[in-house]
C-alpha cells in the first residue's frame, strides 16, 4: 500500500500543489486538505503517516511568518498532532511550514526532560531585510533526520523568503549541536568547515548557517529551502550549461520520507 | 455622506451647466455625452438619481470603453490626404487578428483575456493591464492592486483560469533626478520605483505566483507619470472557456467587502493627472492579497464541480460594471443595502462604484447555491446574493426596497455616441550625430557606458525580491548564466508539473524609437518580442501578441496621429510575421499639467508589445549565456546605420532621424530559419540584439557566461554600407540575433542558413579579455569581461 501524506493547506498556502506532487513522484498517495477540515473532524490525521506543511504566506503572515497558523494548530489540533508524534509519524515544514513548525515549538523540540512544547527559536527577517529569491548551496550534517538519511553530501535548492533567519540563544544552539540536530547549512562546498558563510551564499544571516533542523528522533524535519521546487533537471538555474542527473536534488528528501513509512507503517 | 439618493438636475441644464456636473463628480464625461444623457433622461421625463449617472459615466469612461479606439479618426500627414479610419481597434488590431486567422486561437478580444490552445487538457489565458495613475499617487498599492487587478482578470475569464505567471513592465523618472527639478505636487522616481516594486513583490509573492518576465525603463517624462504594466497567464481546462448568463441566476459576490477605496478609478484614470491629484488619495485601493487567495482556492473547486454559469471581476466601475456586463443582454436586478461593507455609511451610489479589490461576481443557478456557500465557508470566503439576472434587459438597482436606478441596457451599452477625432503627424527633425570614430580610439568606456544606462544595467536587485520559483515549473528564469546572474531574453514555465510541454513570455518595448517615429516604435517593440521569443527557443507559428498602449492625451491632434502611426505598425507587422493578437488595452490620458504654470508634460508614446508562445519541449530550450571556450559568435541578420533613438546616441545627448526600421521579410525568414537551428540542436546560446546592438549583445553572453571574446566587426553582414566602428557596434537596427556554435556545427549552421545574413564574429575565449576588432583591423575595444559586468551591476545595485 502506498503511504498517505498530508499536505496541509490554509489561506495564503502557495506550494501546496508542488508539495503534493513531490510526494506523489515518491510513491506516495496524497491528499491536500484545508485545515478547516482537520479542526472539523472531516478529515483525520491518523489516516495519513506524514504531514506536510508547505511553503506561503499563512494567514498573510500577519505578526509574523508562520505565527497565525502555528497557534491555530497550538490550540485547535494539540491532541491530534501530539498523537501523530507519539505515534512515530512523520512531519516536515518546508519555507513557511518550517516557520509553522518553530513556533509552534515541535522544532526543535522540548529542551531534555520538559514535558512543555515551547517555542525556543524563531525565524527573524533576513539581514538583507528584503525578500530574497536565490539558489543557494547546502552542505549536509550528519543528522539522525529520517528525510536526508544517504542523501547527498552537498545539495543545491532555492530558497525563497524574506524571514528565514534562523535564530536562537547559545544554549539552544549548542543543543542542537550536541544532538545532531542541524540537518542542512548553508554553501560550505568551497570553504572549510569552520568558515562561517557569507551572504548572499547565507541568504538570511542564518545562526551557524543553519538552513534545516530535525528534532531528536529525525522524524520532524523543517528548512527554508525548497525541495519541491528541484524535481527535475529543468528546475535547475545552469541546466542549458552542466550536464546533470535528469532527477533534480529535492526529491530524495520526498522519497526517503515515503520509503521509511513503507518500511515503518504497513 | 448619507444613505439618501441624489438627482442630478440636467433637464434643464445648459452646457455650462452639464460641464460643471460633469467635472464636479470627477465623471470624465464631456459635452456631446453630456448631452446624450440630457436627452435621454429628457423622453423619460425626469433626472438621472446619482447612482444612474454614475453607472453611465463608469461604463462611458475611456478606461472601461475605449472610445478613443472606437471613434472616428480624420486622420492627416503634410502632402496626402486626409484619411477617415473607422476605428483603430476594428480597422488595426482585430482585423489583424482575423486575417492571421490562427486555428488555436480560443477566444480574442471577447472576455477579460485573450485564450489560446496549450495541450491536450488545458488552454491559456493572458493579460496585460496597467495601473498608471494610481500608482503615481501610492506606488505600493497602486501597483499591488494592479497586480491584483490583472489576476482576476484571469479567474475571471472563461469560468476561471489557475495564475501561473506573472509579467511586469515598469516605466519610472530617472533615479537620479535632482529633487528641485520634481514637477510640484509628484513624488520622487526612486521612491516611486521603490514603492512599485514592493507592491508587486508583497501582492505576487503572497499570491504564490512566479514573477518570472519583465521590464524597467527610464526616461525623464516618465517623472511625473509612472507607467506600470501587470501581466498574468493562466491555465484553463479547455471545457470551461466559455460563459454565459440565463434570467434567474443569482448574482453573487465573492470575495472582500465593499468600502469607501477606490472611488471613480475608471474616471479618474480618463483624465489628466495634474499638480493636486495627490490628494486624490481615495481613488487608489488597499490590496489584500491573501483575500484574493483565497478567493481563488475557492473559485476553481467551484468551477470544477460546474457550479456557476459565468464570471468577471469586480474591476474599474465596481459592481456597476461587473454586473451591468455580465447582464448587458439579459437584465438584472440588484439589492444594495444586501453587501458586506467594510463599515457603515456609505451612500448607494458609493457601494455600487465602489473598487474595493478583492471581489468576484459569478452568475449561479439557484439549485447550486447551497454547495457553492459550502465551498466558500471551507475556504473562508464571504459570498453574498445580491439579486439575480432577470429577462427586462433594464439594469435595475435598489436600496431597502426603493429602486434607485433603472437603466435601459441598451442605452447603457450602446448608447455611447460615436467620437470624431482629428489626428496629425509630422516626422519630427532632429540633429543628426556623427560617427566618432575620429575621435575615439577604444570604444569600451562607451561600451560601459551603454551597459551602466539605467535601462540596459541589470535589474537584479529587483528580479530576486519577485519569487520566480514558486509553483515549480519556471525553467529558463529571468536570471541565467554561470553566476545566475545574466540577463534572459524570456522565461520558459511548465505550468503542468511532470510535463515537458512549455509556455514562452517575453516583451517588446522602444519608447525612444516615437521621439522619431511612433510607427517605427510598435513595429520594433513587435519585432524585440517576438525576437526574444525565437532566442530561447520558441517560433513565429506558435506564438500571440498582446498590445498595451499608453499614450498622452488623445484629444490633442499630434498624440493621437503618433496613436494611429502605431496602430499601423500594429497590423502591418503582426500580418507580417503571422502573429495575432488576442487581447490589449489602452491608457491614454498619461500626461501631467502644472496648474500653476499650465506647463503640459506627455508621456513618451509607449506601446508594450507582450509575447506569449508555445513550447512542445521544454529540452529545446537555449539560454543566452555563451557555454564554452572555442565555440563560434556569429551575427544572424543585417545591420543597417540605424542608430536614431539608439542608446548610443542618447548617451552622447542626440536623438538622430533614422530608427531601426522593421523589415518583415528579412525579419520573418532570419527568425524562422533561427527558430529551426536552435530546436535543431545546433545552437548552443542566442541573444538577440537591442537596446546598444551589437556590442552590449556580445558584452552580455560573455560575462554572463562567465569567458572573454575575440571578435573582428568588420565580418558583421550589412544591408547597406556602414564605415565607422562605432555605427557598426551599437546600431539596434531589428530581427539581428547572437548566436554561439559549437566547432563541429559551424557547417551544418552555415548550411542551414543559406538565405539569411549570417556572419562569423569570432570566438569563446577561456581568458576574460573581451576583444573587439574594428574595420581597420585595430582593437576598437579592449577591456575584460570584469569591467564590462561590473559596469552593468553597479547602477542599479541596491
Amino acid at each position: 500500500m502506498k503511504p498517505k501524506v498530508l499536505v496541509l493547506r490554509t489561506a495564503g498556502t502557495n506550494c501546496d500543489a508542488e508539495t503534493d506532487v513531490a510526494f506523489q513522484l515518491a510513491g506516495a498517495e496524497t491528499d491536500l486538505v484545508h485545515i478547516q477540515n482537520l479542526i472539523s473532524g472531516k478529515t483525520n490525521l491518523s489516516d495519513y503517516q506524514i504531514l506536510a506543511i508547505p511553503g506561503g504566506f499563512s494567514y498573510g503572515d500577519d505578526i509574523a511568518a508562520g505565527i497565525l497558523l502555528a497557534v491555530e494548530m497550538k490550540h485547535k489540533l494539540r491532541k491530534t498532532l501530539d498523537q501523530f508524534v507519539v505515534d512515530d509519524k512523520l512531519i516536515i515544514g518546508i519555507c513557511n511550514g518550517f516557520q509553522v513548525l518553530v513556533r509552534t515549538g515541535l522544532l526543535p523540540g522540548t529542551e531534555n526532560g520538559s514535558p512543555e512544547i515551547t517555542q525556543r527559536a524563531t525565524l527573524a527577517m533576513n539581514t538583507s531585510a528584503k525578500f530574497e529569491c536565490r539558489w543557494v548551496e547546502l552542505d549536509t550534517q550528519l543528522s539522525p533526520c529520517i528525510f536526508t538519511k544517504g542523501i547527498k553530501p552537498h545539495l543545491y535548492l532555492p530558497v525563497a523568503h524574506a524571514e528565514g533567519k534562523f535564530t536562537a540563544p547559545p544554549d539552544v544552539l549548542e543543543e542542537l549541536e550536541s544532538n545532531s540536530q542541524i540537518v542542512f547549512r548553508y554553501g560550505r562546498t568551497s570553504q572549510s568547515p569552520s568558515d562561517k558563510t557569507e551572504y548572499p551564499h547565507n541568504p538570511n544571516g542564518s545562526d551557524a548557517d543553519i538552513a534545516g533542523i530535525c528534532d531528536v528522533t529525525g522524524r520532524i524535519f523543517g528548512l527554508m529551502p525548497h525541495p519541491e521546487r528541484f524535481l527535475t533537471k529543468y528546475n535547475h538555474p545552469r541546466w542549458t550549461r552542466e550536464n546533470l542527473p535528469e532527477e533534480g536534488d529535492g526529491l530524495a528528501i520526498f522519497k526517503n520520507a515515503v520509503n521509511y513509512a513503507k518500511a515503518n507503517f504497513s | 455622506m448619507s444613505n439618501k439618493v441624489n438627482e442630478f438636475q440636467i433637464l434643464n441644464a445648459d452646457d455650462a451647466e452639464l460641464m460643471r456636473i460633469s467635472q464636479e463628480g470627477t465623471l470624465s464625461l464631456n459635452l456631446n455625452e453630456m448631452q446624450t444623457i440630457q436627452s435621454h433622461f429628457a423622453k423619460l421625463q425626469r433626472n438621472p438619481t446619482d447612482v444612474e449617472l454614475e453607472t453611465i459615466a463608469q461604463t462611458w469612461s475611456e478606461h472601461c470603453v475605449h472610445k478613443t479606439f472606437k471613434s472616428i479618426i480624420l486622420y492627416s500627414e503634410e502632402g496626402k490626404e486626409t484619411e477617415q479610419i473607422d476605428g483603430l481597434f476594428p480597422t488595426y488590431i482585430q482585423r489583424a487578428t482575423e486575417v492571421i486567422d490562427k486555428p488555436w486561437c480560443v477566444s480574442v478580444f471577447s472576455d477579460n483575456a485573450g485564450i489560446i490552445e496549450f495541450d491536450e487538457t488545458f488552454n491559456l489565458v493572458f493579460k496585460v493591464e496597467t495601473h498608471n495613475h494610481p500608482s503615481a499617487i501610492e506606488p505600493y498599492g497602486g501597483a499591488g492592486t494592479g497586480i491584483g487587478g490583472v489576476i482576476r482578470d484571469s479567474l475571471g475569464t472563461g469560468l476561471g483560469a489557475k495564475p501561473i505567471l506573472n509579467t511586469d513592465v515598469f516605466c519610472f523618472g530617472l533615479p537620479d533626478t535632482p529633487y528641485e527639478k520634481l514637477p510640484k505636487g509628484t513624488l520622487h522616481p526612486k521612491r516611486v520605483f521603490k514603492g512599485v516594486v514592493a507592491g508587486v513583490r508583497d501582492y505576487g509573492n503572497r499570491m504564490g505566483i512566479p514573477t518570472a518576465n519583465g521590464a524597467i525603463l527610464f526616461d525623464t517624462r516618465y517623472t511625473a507619470n509612472p507607467l506600470v504594466f501587470c501581466g498574468n497567464v493562466g491555465l484553463i481546462p479547455i471545457d470551461r472557456c466559455d460563459k454565459s448568463v440565463e434570467p434567474g441566476d443569482l448574482i453573487v459576490a465573492v470575495g472582500g467587502r465593499t468600502g469607501r477605496d477606490g472611488i471613480h478609478g475608471a474616471t479618474f484614470s480618463s483624465a489628466e493627472l495634474d499638480d493636486t491629484s495627490e490628494s486624490l488619495g481615495s481613488v487608489v485601493q488597499i490590496g489584500n492579497p491573501i483575500m484574493e487567495k483565497k478567493i481563488v482556492d475557492a473559485l476553481l473547486q467551484a468551477r470544477d464541480q460546474n457550479l456557476y454559469r459565468s464570471i468577471t471581476d469586480c474591476g474599474a466601475g465596481g459592481f456597476s460594471s461587473a454586473v451591468g456586463e455580465m447582464g448587458e443582454d439579459t437584465g438584472a436586478e440588484v439589492h444594495l443595502e444586501r453587501v458586506p461593507l467594510k463599515y457603515e455609511g456609505l451612500a448607494p451610489w458609493e457601494i455600487w462604484l465602489s473598487e474595493a479589490q478583492e471581489r468576484m461576481v459569478i452568475a449561479v443557478p439557484p439549485e447550486n447555491l447551497d454547495e457553492l456557500m459550502e465551498i466558500c465557508e471551507a475556504e473562508m470566503v464571504e459570498a453574498t446574493v445580491l439579486g439575480n439576472f432577470t429577462d427586462t434587459h433594464r439594469l435595475q438597482v435598489f436600496y431597502d426596497g426603493a429602486i434607485v436606478a433603472d437603466l435601459d441596457m441598451k442605452f447603457l451599452h450602446k448608447g455611447l455616441p460615436q467620437h470624431i477625432k482629428k489626428a496629425t503627424w509630422q516626422p519630427p527633425q532632429h540633429q543628426e550625430m556623427p560617427s566618432r570614430d575620429s575621435q575615439t580610439e577604444n570604444y569600451a568606456e562607451d561600451l560601459c557606458r551603454l551597459l551602466a544606462s539605467p535601462n540596459i544595467a541589470s535589474k537584479e536587485s529587483v528580479i530576486r525580491q519577485y519569487d520566480h520559483e514558486v509553483q515549480g515549473g519556471v525553467v529558463i528564469k529571468p536570471l541565467v548564466g554561470i553566476a545566475n546572474d545574466g540577463p534572459s531574453d524570456a522565461c520558459v514555465t511548465t505550468p503542468v508539473i511532470g510535463s515537458e510541454k512549455a509556455v514562452i513570455v517575453a516583451n517588446g518595448i522602444n519608447p525612444k524609437y516615437s521621439d522619431v517615429d511612433a510607427y517605427i516604435s510598435a513595429a520594433s517593440a513587435i519585432d524585440e518580442a517576438l525576437r526574444n521569443i525565437v532566442a530561447v527557443g520558441g517560433t513565429l507559428e506558435k506564438t500571440a501578441l498582446l498590445d498595451n498602449f499608453c499614450w498622452g492625451n488623445p484629444d490633442k491632434p499630434d498624440r493621437l496621429g503618433a496613436l494611429v502611426r502605431a496602430a499601423k505598425a500594429c497590423y502591418d507587422i503582426a500580418i507580417a510575421y503571422g502573429t495575432p493578437f488576442i487581447s490589449g488595452k489602452d491608457s491614454l490620458y498619461n500626461e501631467y499639467r502644472d496648474t500653476t504654470t499650465g506647463e503640459q508634460r506627455a508621456i513618451p508614446s509607449t506601446l508594450l508589445i507582450s509575447a506569449i508562445c508555445v513550447m512542445p519541449n521544454i529540452r529545446n530550450a537555449v539560454t543566452m549565456d555563451v557555454k564554452s571556450p572555442g565555440n563560434l559568435i556569429y551575427v544572424v541578420g543585417n545591420t543597417y546605420a540605424e542608430l536614431g533613438g539608439s542608446h548610443y546616441f542618447g548617451i552622447h545627448n542626440f536623438i538622430g532621424n533614422t530608427a531601426p526600421a522593421v523589415r518583415p521579410d528579412e525579419g520573418k525568414l532570419t527568425m524562422e530559419k533561427l527558430s529551426t537551428a536552435i530546436n535543431s540542436g545546433l545552437v548552443r546560446s542566442c541573444h538577440d540584439c537591442s537596446e546598444g546592438g551589437i556590442g552590449v549583445a556580445a558584452a552580455e553572453m560573455a560575462f554572463s557566461g562567465g569567458y572573454g571574446m575575440a571578435l573582428n566587426i568588420s565580418n558583421v553582414p550589412t544591408g547597406e554600407e556602414i564605415t565607422s566602428d562605432d555605427f557598426l557596434l551599437f546600431s539596434e537596427s531589428n530581427s539581428r540575433f547572437l548566436v554561439e556554435i559549437e566547432p563541429h556545427h559551424q557547417e551544418a549552421f552555415e548550411n542551414h542558413m543559406v538565405g539569411v545574413p549570417t556572419g562569423c564574429l569570432g570566438v569563446v575565449t577561456e581568458t576574460p579579455e573581451f576583444i573587439v576588432n574594428g574595420l581597420t583591423g585595430k582593437y576598437v575595444i579592449e577591456t575584460t569581461i570584469d569591467t564590462l559586468k561590473s559596469a552593468w551591476q553597479t547602477p542599479l545595485h541596491s
